[in-house]
């Protein structure tokens, strides 16, 4: 699983190093294009998962000491903050689009300063690009917890074998950790600049 | 791995605290006019929650020396990634090549 991991680093580590170097050459439009995001609901979300963060290494704690029912309960629980971040995603995206900052749909930002809208679009590919993936890696987390719900449901899990509860749990963090990254980067980092 | 050196849920508890305090000094933070500061606060605290998340959550602490190799390097070909880019795009300038970004 930490293999999987070290591979994922390097997966996300390309989107990462891409936007960095974009916002070193294209710095007002970054600016520009950071300071439409929702603070509060980027605050909230970082929130909800590290709460999920919290529920997951509990149901792994209580798979280990083999108690079955709490064991559920904290995968149950990290599901459902789970689609809570998705949720609120969800709202950040109908923004955007409502706000018409989709590159490719329905793309129309008006600029003011020394850049262009086009740099904007590069921006907002990234932004997409990168809570996408983030996103789609979500999706999958969720999948990979139904599938431990029902395998823990049926007894599966026992003190001398619980490693799927452990690697979905470390697969869970890591995408906790790309996020803890992604908050930053997009939301906070050009808040309080001119561009 | 020895039970005794295994994480406790008052750890857990302790650690989830702590990350949330980080996420609101951040965001805190990022209200303030700081310049280049701002960015480096905000990655600075980003990477101690990172720590947090990977030495704790994911038992890296207690983990095997092979795995923490393993996560080292991954990170170590990440900054090499990334400062091997920069330092090429931040120099292209210092030369009389043309640079695609201006």
């Amino acid at each position: 699983m930490w293999l999987f991991l070290v591979t994922e680093i390097m997966f996300f580590g390309g989107m990462f190093a891409t936007y960095l170097i974009y916002r070193l050459s294209y710095y007002n439009a970054w600016v520009a294009g950071s300071q439409t995001m929702e603070i509060q609901l980027g605050a909230i979300n970082t929130a909800v998962l590290i709460c999920s963060s919290l529920t997951m290494v509990m149901a792994v704690h209580f798979a280990k000491i083999g108690n079955r029912k709490l064991t559920s309960i904290c995968l149950i629980l990290t599901l459902l903050l789970g689609f809570a971040f998705l949720g609120i995603k969800g709202v950040e995206y109908h923004g955007h689009w409502v706000h018409h900052e989709v590159p490719g749909l329905n793309f129309d930002f008006e600029h003011h300063g020394n850049y262009s809208s086009g740099q904007v679009a590069i921006f907002f590919s990234l932004y997409f690009a990168m809570t996408g993936m983030h996103a789609v890696h979500m999706i999958i987390g969720a999948g990979l917890l139904t599938w431990l719900l029902i395998a823990n449901w049926r007894g599966r899990f026992t003190p001398e074998y619980n490693t799927p509860v452990e690697m979905v749990g470390l697969y869970w963090h890591f995408v906790d950790l790309v996020w803890i990254y992604l908050f930053p980067l997009l939301y906070l980092i050009s808040h309080h600049h001119n561009g | 791995m020895s039970e005794h050196a295994h994480p406790t849920v008052k750890t857990f508890v302790t650690v989830w605290a702590a990350l949330l305090v980080l996420t609101a000094l951040t965001v805190f933070v990022a209200t303030l006019e700081l310049g280049p500061f701002n960015a480096i606060v905000a990655l600075t605290i980003a990477t101690v929650k990172a720590l947090l998340v990977l030495l704790f959550f994911m038992e890296l602490r207690y983990s095997t020396a092979l795995t923490k190799v393993a996560v080292t390097a991954a990170i170590f070909f990440f900054l090499l990634l990334v400062g091997l880019t920069l330092s090429d795009y931040l120099t292209r300038g210092w030369t009389s090549y043309i640079n695609p970004f201006h």
